[in-house]
């Protein structure tokens, strides 16, 4: 799975790409709970609560999104163009 | 002949008139419209001397198609082109380009209004202003997520 980070989380998180093998509940909700094992800023900024968006093969996507091996899953902050 | 929806995300500036001139020659147009969004020198009580644009790349050209798609067929155009800056941005630099050729101004004024809607709530761009204050990343408005409710007969 390959995962990206954009705007202020990528900043926060200080990274803006990884890969990691599908989490064992292999949803976007189950992807969520495994980051936020990692505890500190992660913990943090994907609580419950807080305002992200997660897109899954660059679609916006709900909890209960399935994730496969070859998912490219992206999270972010609410967008600010135009 | 021009396509019917293109969209264009680059770190160069556009020109509004070569743009236009895509258009010329097409007799079935009545009525064109071009929004320019540009850099401003404020914003929510700070001076703002840069700005920095980040995106999603592939991500962002499905969805600004997407929105030129669903423009083309709720308003009935005859095109739709969307052009989107990223990188660094001075003050008054334009930022964003909608146009939209149709046969009557309703259509035309209606559907570039809806397209910056749509763009500002779906669009994966994140823009970072530096300010006095130093580098700060903007909160997402709440004015543009009810901006957007008015439009919607138009279909996701």
């Amino acid at each position: 799975m390959h995962l990206l980070y954009f705007g202020r989380l990528r900043q926060e998180f200080g990274l803006s790409e990884e890969n990691l093998a599908p989490p064992s509940v292999a949803t976007v909700a189950g992807l969520l709970a495994q980051l936020r094992a990692r505890g500190g800023i992660w913990a943090e900024e994907l609580a419950e609560g807080r305002i992200f968006r997660v897109a899954v093969d660059q679609e916006v996507a709900t909890p209960d999104m399935p994730l496969q091996a070859g998912s490219e899953v992206a999270i972010f902050p609410p967008v600010t163009g135009g | 002949m021009h396509a019917k929806v293109s969209v264009a995300v680059q770190t160069g500036d556009f020109d509004i008139a070569a743009e236009y001139a895509r258009l010329a020659g097409d007799t079935s147009i009545g009525a064109v419209v071009q929004f320019i969004g540009r850099v401003r020198d404020q914003n929510e009580g700070s001076t703002v001397s840069r700005l920095m644009l980040e995106h999603y790349p592939g991500m962002t050209e499905k969805v600004l198609d997407n929105i030129g798609q669903r423009a083309l067929i709720r308003w009935n155009l005859l095109s739709v082109r969307i052009v989107h800056r990223i990188g660094p941005l001075d003050l008054a630099d334009q930022i964003v380009l909608v146009q939209v050729a149709a046969k009557n101004r309703e259509a035309a004024f209606e559907s570039a209004h809806a397209i910056m809607d749509f763009l500002k709530t779906e669009a994966p761009f994140w823009k970072q202003e530096a300010t006095p204050e130093g580098a700060r990343w903007l909160d997402a408005r709440e004015h543009d997520e009810s901006a957007v409710q008015r439009w919607s007969d138009v279909k996701k």
